[in-house]
């Protein structure tokens, strides 16, 4: 991902801002500036979220995304957020720790990086709570 | 709208083909299928190309013109080659294009064709191109990989069906013993339960053996209004339904992980339109990228009970003989995934079968067939029902 793509969204990587649609009142995240609910009768606005939710479902992932090789085996979850919304993150902790229903919280941390000279990626994981 | 049926068929063999171009791999695919439907380049109306990345794997886009070219019917003939794109799912977009555009009324002769070439990189980048049919800002960069998304469906469908790594295995054996009577299939093996667990964890609890492969290929049919049809061949297939219905890009945002919406969404509305029920169809194609994705298949297009999936696989509900054989032509895990011609490849399996030409593989008495095709982790599916009556 360039410089500028990464950049752009950096507010709502690190700091788990999503957006609130005051018409309906549901929660995304990620961010979207159109609600799919009321479409062109939403009114959207910024949301940051408390980072608190449970593990939908997860896997351990042994072969690992580009740029992610050195964490390999890491642990992915759909997480959902107390507020209503689900995204897709990794939480750090043992493998034997993960189970579906488990509660965890977000944490600023490291995601991952391009080359030894490209860009690193910040944003958020999560831990159990 | 007209009724619309394929007369001709063609595919090369799927697998590493690496003394094999991109372009090779479509002129071998479209000419087999212009010949089996005994039509000439002049009558062509229209030609439609599903290809997911050319882009990324052998660095060429414009593919529409290179195919009209290098079928030679651009620099005389001038036709029309339109590429569509919807990642594992544009072969069957490309069909469901050429089929609205003869039904309308539009065109007469139109060629689909799907063609990939992926094995020209290393796996790295053939990964993260494949990747790119999830959201790449919040997925992707998360460490998403696309097995670890079918990894996590597949997690949650145990949780709450009580569905086995054995389940889930059972497919893929099916799909190879298939694969070993389709002679363009890339695997021609035999396996067993235990190859499938004994394989190394790719994302946990989805092995080596419970993901397709990485392929090269291409197929192509060649549609036809139905009034026509007869003018060239004595055994049309005529099209039922073909729909398309979109889901979600991305997995966290479905009401249910376990349920691709997109495939109940289009499987829905190709019954409708054909006026059928899951008790009409003699057999299907169904989209098994990982072998969770064929189980949740089976379910989402109503052949059966959400969360009964893996248990009717592991008994041979599926099989060739049993109650509704899927993947006859070894599914994506055996005959191949090169993903842009896997729709139309379906397309040609069903066409196969319902000419009774399908050899060792071929359902007695089969009369009406269904393809299903998906796009990422179900953003899109597109179903087409097909017919030996009109």
């Amino acid at each position: 991902m360039t410089v500028a793509r990464f950049w752009r969204k950096i507010p709502n990587r690190y700091n788990l801002i999503g957006t609130h649609c005051t018409t309906c009142g549901e929660h995304y995240f990620p961010p979207r500036q159109m609600c799919p609910t009321c479409r062109r009768d939403g009114k959207i606005e910024n949301h940051k979220f408390e980072g608190k939710g449970e593990v939908v479902t997860y896997t351990v992932i042994h072969t690992a995304a580009k740029g992610y090789e050195m964490q390999a085996p890491y642990n992915l979850a759909v997480i959902k957020l107390d507020e209503g919304p689900s995204l897709t993150g990794q939480v750090v902790c043992g493998k034997e720790e993960m189970e579906i229903g488990m509660r965890v919280r977000s944490v600023f941390r490291k995601l991952g990086e391009e080359s030894e000279k490209g860009m690193i990626y910040y944003g958020t994981k999560f831990v159990p709570e | 709208m007209r009724d619309v049926a394929i007369i001709g068929i063609g595919c090369t063999k799927f697998g590493e083909l690496w003394n094999h171009s991109f372009r090779d791999l479509f002129v071998e695919a479209g000419v087999s299928a212009i010949e089996d439907a005994g039509i000439q380049g002049e009558e062509i109306d229209s030609l439609y190309v599903g290809n997911m990345s050319g882009g990324r794997f052998v660095e060429q886009e414009h593919i529409g013109s290179l195919i009209a070219d290098y079928a030679g019917l651009a620099s005389t003939l001038n036709v029309p080659a339109t590429r569509v794109e919807a990642a594992c799912a544009s072969g069957g977009l490309a069909l469901r294009q050429a089929i609205l555009s003869v039904a309308s009324g539009h065109d007469n002769v139109v060629v689909a064709a799907g063609a990939e070439k992926m094995t020209d990189v290393g796996m790295d980048t053939a990964t993260d191109a494949l990747a790119a049919a999830a959201d790449r800002e919040w997925e992707g960069i998360m460490g998403a990989t696309f097995p670890g998304l079918y990894a996590m469906i597949a997690r949650l469908h145990m949780h709450k069906y009580g569905t086995t790594s054995e389940q889930l295995a059972a497919a893929s054996v099916k799909n190879h013993h298939n694969g070993t009577m389709n002679p363009i299939a890339q695997f021609r093996n035999e396996i067993t339960i235990d190859t499938v667990l004994n394989s190394n964890m790719v994302a946990d609890p989805l092995h080596m053996f419970d993901c397709s492969p990485i392929s090269d290929g291409s197929s192509a049919v060649v549609v036809v209004a139905a009034d026509i049809a007869h003018k060239y061949t004595d055994t049309p297939v005529y099209v039922k339904a073909a729909t398309q219905a979109s889901g979600t890009i991305s997995l966290h945002d479905r009401a249910d992980i376990t349920t691709l919406d997109a495939s109940v969404v289009a499987g829905q509305r190709a019954y409708k339109m054909a006026g059928m029920t899951p008790d009409d169809i003699d057999m299907v194609e169904v989209h098994d990228c990982f072998t969770i994705a064929e189980i949740c298949a089976i379910e989402d297009l109503g052949f059966f009970k959400k969360g009964d999936g893996g248990r009717a696989t592991e008994a041979g509900e599926t099989a060739i003989g049993g109650r509704i054989p899927v993947n006859t032509s070894g599914g994506l895990k055996a005959c191949g995934h090169p993903v842009g011609a896997t729709g139309i490849k379906q397309a040609v399996e069903i066409t196969e079968q319902l000419r009774g030409t399908a050899g060792k593989r071929q359902i007695n008495g089969a009369e009406v067939g269904m393809t299903h095709n998906v796009g990422g982790s179900g953003g899109t599916a597109v179903v087409h029902i097909l017919s030996r009556n009109r």
